[in-house]
Parts: structure tokens; sequence; C-alpha cells
């Protein structure tokens, strides 16, 4: 018998009810009454997968041999700035993820101009050396330059001033890091090109003392000033670095933006009307699946039926509600494992009541046969979930090295939902039969429990 | 019901469903999709004009470059081009050459293009998944079954009827290759796992009946107590795999759309030999062991 009913029936509905205000509204929003200022907010509109809207994933490898090590900050890095690009695109809701140790999963949603985004995944970040006169501006600052890729003039915004590129990047052909004469601090040699001397050479010998400020996508990194001439096409800058400082320079001077060089190895875009069209089809299918499922349920387990539909519509709402809470994708696998996992959070309870139809036929009373299923089928319950949990990491650590995000996906479901229908048949089966059963008078067994 | 004096005709009925199948997949080969092999799938539709023809493409495709298109039309009047792996710019000048050749706007349905170092370690770490899932499920079992006399032995049953799941599932894939063009693709990966996850959750449900029975009725011979315990988790294990998981499956197979079709049919296989093989194969080899019957198979095979 259970004790405190009261309890977990009051729990239950406090779950139910919060579930259902999420699922039903695209914001979480706690206002204090007292001062009408927003305590709490969180978005909860569902993401939909790129299978189920349309869009495009890329998949970017560091373009490097396979036995180099790569410094996973390096790689955080070089996601950040594939953000950062991409967001400057105004794509929406896009998605940059590490995956594993050498790769990068990008996720456009919805996205229709493949094109401009993956000509901005690929190129290489704009280095400019940009005189700057006697202005020495902040690392960070936002510089308008009137160098342009395609050779037009630039315009200017109101009120901002145009600084003029000396060269771009391009001229540089290497980079290296040095400890300084005196050995404390680190300096960086580089070496340009037979244009890039030229036009080096000219520009430092008639601006000695001015600033050459170092400038990244028309970010500042670093705003030098010219101590002398550079004329034969080798120089160096200095300043108090230390070594992770003149490397992670270097890195920079060297690749553009990106510490490790990217080449895209995976590509995959699906068009808007394939997605629109499985993910009706699925929700349908799940529909047909489903009331069919019920019916069968309440026709065969009679009274315990019914409960068990009722426990699984909590189930359902949970689940959902967590997805919306956490922000997980959801996918077309991701629906087949959210399916997969009401089939076993159905197993659980069918487990209990065959138990409980055997006790009744042993001539057990109905809260005794209760109580002996129950207890008698949670061993295998337990073991055979775990069992499930243990595929699902596997899963989940393999979809995660990959960027196959459509395993992961399916994984992350049926992990979630074995795990909330424990919870369901531990605690929301037993407790419903219970209620059920106490009020429970007639002696017919057959006609409501299917005997 | 005598279930385990039949199981010599349960095994012959495994055997044969598995041989077929795996006959049809060393006939044909292993239908491996561009997820392992490296290379593109583009699937476009020409929104007036009929499609232009198959030799056009492919010589649209020969002049960038890539000698291996092959061209399929789908029930959806839109082609599917496979080939090696296309970088970004060769596919935006293969559609823009389609263009001007079939007059018509054409619209990208679906474009899938792996690189081929990546496909290798997918298929190495699709490998790895597959055994270290199986190996930790199974050394949960053998740990579940610890007080159980010779728990090793639960362990064994349950790769085993695990190992015929597998080549049950690829069986199908291997009929399923031969009439309706599947292949093996990531998804496909996800459904053998899932099978794998599940097929150890009927054979515990099994087994965990006959740990609770051997507890129970101490003098029984084995056979009839592995049997009265299949017969008690009969009624279960149809209603939880035929009647719910299965209809659930076969929805999403009959109105979930071509992407989940293969995927729900292999799992809904794959369940269903979960099922029978923890009934049928599993508990048979548990008698089996217990009997020693391999010492009666060859020679003295007449008085068995």
């Amino acid at each position: 018998m259970i004790r405190n009913l009261t309890n977990r029936i009051v729990l239950i509905v406090l779950v139910v009810a919060l579930a259902l205000w999420v699922n039903l509204s695209s914001e979480i929003k706690i206002v204090n009454p007292l001062t009408d200022l927003t305590m709490f907010s969180r978005s909860v509109t569902p993401r939909l997968g790129l299978d189920l809207q349309g869009g495009l994933q890329v998949l970017l490898e560091a373009d490097l041999p396979e036995n180099a090590q790569i410094d996973s900050a390096q790689m955080e890095v070089a996601r950040d700035i594939v953000q950062q690009r991409t967001d400057a695109l105004g794509v929406n809701e896009n998605i940059i993820q590490v995956a594993g140790d050498r790769r990068i999963v990008g996720e456009f949603p919805g996205l229709e101009d493949t094109e401009s985004v993956l000509e901005t995944i690929q190129q290489t970040g704009l280095l400019e050396f940009v005189d700057t006169g006697d202005f020495s501006p902040e690392p960070g600052t936002i510089l308008t330059t009137d160098y342009s890729p395609s050779g037009e003039p630039v315009e200017a915004p109101e009120g901002e001033v145009v600084f003029h590129t000396v060269m771009t990047g391009a001229e540089l052909s290497s980079v290296i890091v040095s400890p300084d004469t005196l050995g404390s601090n680190y300096i960086i040699n580089f070496a340009l090109k037979s244009s890039g001397s030229k036009l080096f050479a000219d520009h430092t010998s008639a601006n000695v003392g001015k600033f050459l400020t170092i400038v990244l996508d028309k970010q500042v990194i670093s705003s030098p000033i010219i101590q002398n001439a550079i004329i034969g096409g080798e120089g160096s800058i200095s300043g108090q670095f230390t070594y992770e400082g003149a490397n992670a320079f270097a890195v920079q001077l060297r690749y553009g933006s990106l510490p490790v060089p990217l080449k895209i190895v995976e590509t995959r875009i699906i068009g808007p009307t394939l997605g629109a069209d499985s993910l009706n089809k699925s929700l349908v299918a799940g529909l047909i699946g489903m009331i069919i499922v019920v019916s069968f349920m309440i026709i065969y387990y009679r009274l315990p039926g019914i409960v068990a539909v009722l426990s699984i519509f909590i189930y359902a709402v949970v689940v959902f509600g967590l997805f919306k809470w956490f922000h997980f994708t959801l996918t077309l696998p991701g629906i087949a494992g959210f399916m997969l996992s009401t089939g076993t959070a159905l197993d659980s309870n069918i487990l209990i009541f065959e138990r409980m139809k055997e006790e009744l036929r042993n001539g057990r009373s109905l809260i005794q046969a209760m109580d002996l299923g129950w207890s008698r089928a949670w061993p295998s319950i337990r073991d055979s979930n775990l069992a499930a949990i243990i595929t699902s990491v596997i899963l989940f650590w393999f979809g995660s090295s990959f960027g196959a995000t459509i395993v992961k996906g399916f994984s992350l479901t049926l992990a979630l939902g074995v795990i909330i229908s424990l919870f369901t048949a531990i605690y929301v089966t037993r407790t419903l039969l219970a209620i059920t059963l106490k009020n429970f008078k007639s002696q017919n067994f057959e006609r409501w429990f299917g005997l | 019901m005598d279930i385990l004096g039949k199981r010599y005709y349960f095994f012959a009925l495994s055997l044969l469903f598995v041989v077929s199948g795996l006959i049809l997949l060393a006939i044909n080969g292993v239908p491996l999709s561009i997820d392992f092999t490296g290379g593109s799938m583009l699937e476009i539709q020409f929104d007036s004009a009929p499609p232009p023809d198959t030799a056009d493409i492919i010589s649209i495709y020969e002049d960038a470059g890539i000698d291996d298109a092959q061209v399929t039309s789908t029930e959806i009047d839109s082609l599917i081009i496979r080939s090696s792996f296309l970088t970004n710019e060769v596919r935006d000048g293969v559609l823009t050459n389609l263009q001007s050749t079939s007059g018509t706007t054409v619209s990208v349905i679906r474009f899938d293009s792996v690189g081929p170092s990546i496909g290798k370690q997918v298929t190495q770490r699709a490998a790895i998944a597959i055994a270290v899932a199986s190996l930790l499920v199974v050394l949960f079992i053998i740990w579940s079954f610890r007080k159980v006399e010779n728990a090793f032995r639960y362990g064994v049953c349950a790769i085993l009827a695990m190992l015929h799941d597998i080549a049950i599932i690829f069986s199908v894939t291997g009929i399923g290759a031969y009439f309706f063009n599947w292949q093996i693709d990531s998804l496909f990966l996800t459904a053998l796992l899932t099978v794998i996850g599940f097929s150890m959750q009927d054979t515990i449900v099994v087994f965990d009946r006959i740990r609770e029975n051997s507890n129970i009725f101490r003098k029984l011979e084995y056979e009839t107590l592995v049997n009265h315990s299949i017969v008690q988790t009969l009624q279960r294990s149809i209603n939880t795999q035929l009647m719910t998981v299965e209809f659930l499956l076969l929805a999403l197979a009959l109105f979930g759309g071509v992407t989940l079709q293969e995927f729900a049919i292999v799992l809904l296989v794959g369940l269903l030999s979960g099922t029978y093989s923890s009934i049928f194969v599993a508990a048979p080899i548990l008698v089996l062991w217990e009997k020693r019957e391999w010492q009666t198979w060859f020679g003295r095979s007449a008085e068995a």
C-alpha cells in the first residue's frame, strides 16, 4: 500500500501543471507583483531540426595532417570566429558546435541562400595594416577602412573617419615568434612578399613615429608604432608579449582569423518543402499510431488501461515540456525515438498489469494484487530500462563526435523518454491506480480488468 | 504450451531467414551509403520543363570533372544524382549548367556531400559504438544475474540473441537493397543500435522471470522451468511488442514519409526479431546448454 497518497497527488499535479505551462506558452515569464519587474524569463519556443524545416548543415574539419595534435582551445576560438562571421550575415538560429577534437559542425535551419554562408565560412579573415596616423585605437575597436576586396570605393557612414589601408595580410610570407634581445619578452618577426616589401618600405619611411594599426575583419587587434623604416621586407613587432600572447598574435597573422585552417568535408542541404512534408507526415503517423495504441490499451486492459493511457499522456506532456525548456532540437529520428520510448513507457505498464492479473487469478484481493504486481514487475522494468539507457549513452557519444545530429537527437529523446517513463511507471501509474482501486467496489473483475 | 520442445524448428526458421538475406547481401555487395563511403547525393526538381536526358546530366558532370555520376528518378518527379564528392563550387557550376540546359528553374530538394576521409572514420567509429554497446549491456546482465547459478550463460545467451537480431537486420537490408534500393546510412546505424538495446530489454524480461521462478520452483526440471517462464511472459511480449511498439512503427512506416520509411521498417523488423529471439532463441539455448545437447547432435542424434 502507498502511505502518503496525498503528497504524491500534489507532486503529480504540480509537475503536470508546470509542464503544461511550458507546453502552451512560447515564453515563461515571472513578474514580481509588487515591483512589476520581470524576475525571470525564458523563451520556450520549440526548435525544429533541419530535417523538419529545411536548411543547411556543414561539417568543417581542421585542414591539418591526420596525426597532428590540435589544441582544443584553438578549436574553440575557430568556432567563435565561424559563429561571428555567420551571425554577421543575419542568419537566425544558427548553431555552431565543436564536434570531437578536429571538427566543427554548423547548422542553419530554414536557410535558403546557402551559397553566401558557405563562402563566408570558407574565406580566411581579412587582415589589414591600416595607417591611423597619431591615433592609437584600443584592441577591439571597429575601424572603417578604404580597402574592399572588389576594388570599389568604400562609402563611409555619416561622421566616421575612413582610414587608409596600406596593405593586406595577403602580402605576408612568413610569421615567426622569437625571444627579444633581453630574453624576457617575445617579439613577432615577419617577412613580406616582394610586392608588399615595396609598399611597406615606402609607407614606413614616410611615417616614422606614427601608428600602423593591425586590423582583422575590421576589428583592431594591435596598434604598434613605426619605430624606423622597414626597407628589406622583414620586420618585427615588439611589445610586452608573453610567449602565449605572441603565439596567439602570430597565429592570427598567419591564418587570418582562424587559428586552425578549416575545410568543408560534408554539406547537407534539405529543401524547405521536403522538411515541411516530413514534419506533417510524421505528426500524422504519430497520431494514428497513438490512437491505435490507446484503443488497444483500453479495450484489452479496461480500467487499468484507462489509467495507463492517462499516465502516458502525463508522460508525453512532461517529455515535450522538457524539450521546450532545454531547447532540444526536434528532429525526425527524435520523433521516432519519442514513439519508441512511449512504447517503453507502455511496456512498464503492461508488465505491471499482466502481473496484477496473474495475482487476481490466484485469488488475491485487488489491493494485494496491485502491490504484488508492482513489486514483482519492478526488477524487469528496472533492468530493461537500464539496458536501454546504456545504449542511448553510446549512441549519443557516437553522434557527438561526428556532428551526426540526427543520431544525437534520436539518442537524446530515447534516453530522456526512458528516464521519464521510469518516473511515470514508478510514480504516476502506481498512484493513479491506487486512487482508482481505493474507490472501486465492483467485484466484476472480468468486466473491469479484462480477466 | 510446449514451446521448448519445438526449439529446433525455431532455430531452423531463424537460420533460413538469416541465410537467405545474407546470401543476397553477399551476391550484390553491402549497399553502403555515402555516409560511409564518401560521395555526393543531389536531389533536384525541375520547375516546369521536363528534366533533361540522363545522358545530358552525366555529360554536365563529366565537364565538371566528375565521371561517376548516376541518375535515378523518384516517385515525386525529382531526380537523384549520386557521384563522388562534390565541393560546393563544383555543385554550383553543375546547377548553373543544369539550369541553362533545361531552360527552367532547378530547385534543390536535398544535397548531401561527404568527404572520403569522414566516411572511413564514421565506419570505424560505428563498429566501435556497436561493440562497446553490446559489451556493456552483456556485462550489465552478468552483473544483474550474479546471484543466479551460471550467470555467465545468461550473458552469453543474451549476446547470441543479439547477434541473431543483428543478422536478421542485415538480412532484411539485403532483401530491401535488392528490391527497393535501400542503403546502409547513419539512420540505419541508429536503428541497429536501438534494436541492440531493445533486444536486451526483451531478453531481460524473459530471463528475469526464469530468475524469479528458479527461486520458487526449486525442484522443477530446468527445461520445464524455462518453458513455464516463457509462457508466463508471452502475453506481455505480444502485447508490448505487437500491439504497441509495432503499431507505432507501422504507422511511421506507412505514413511517415520517405525519409523515415526505411528506418521505420528496419526498426520494426529488428524489434520483432528482438522479441522473437528472446523467446525462441535465447531461452532455448539456455536449456540446450544446461542439457549439453550438442553431444547428441552427431552420431547419436537418431535417439534424440
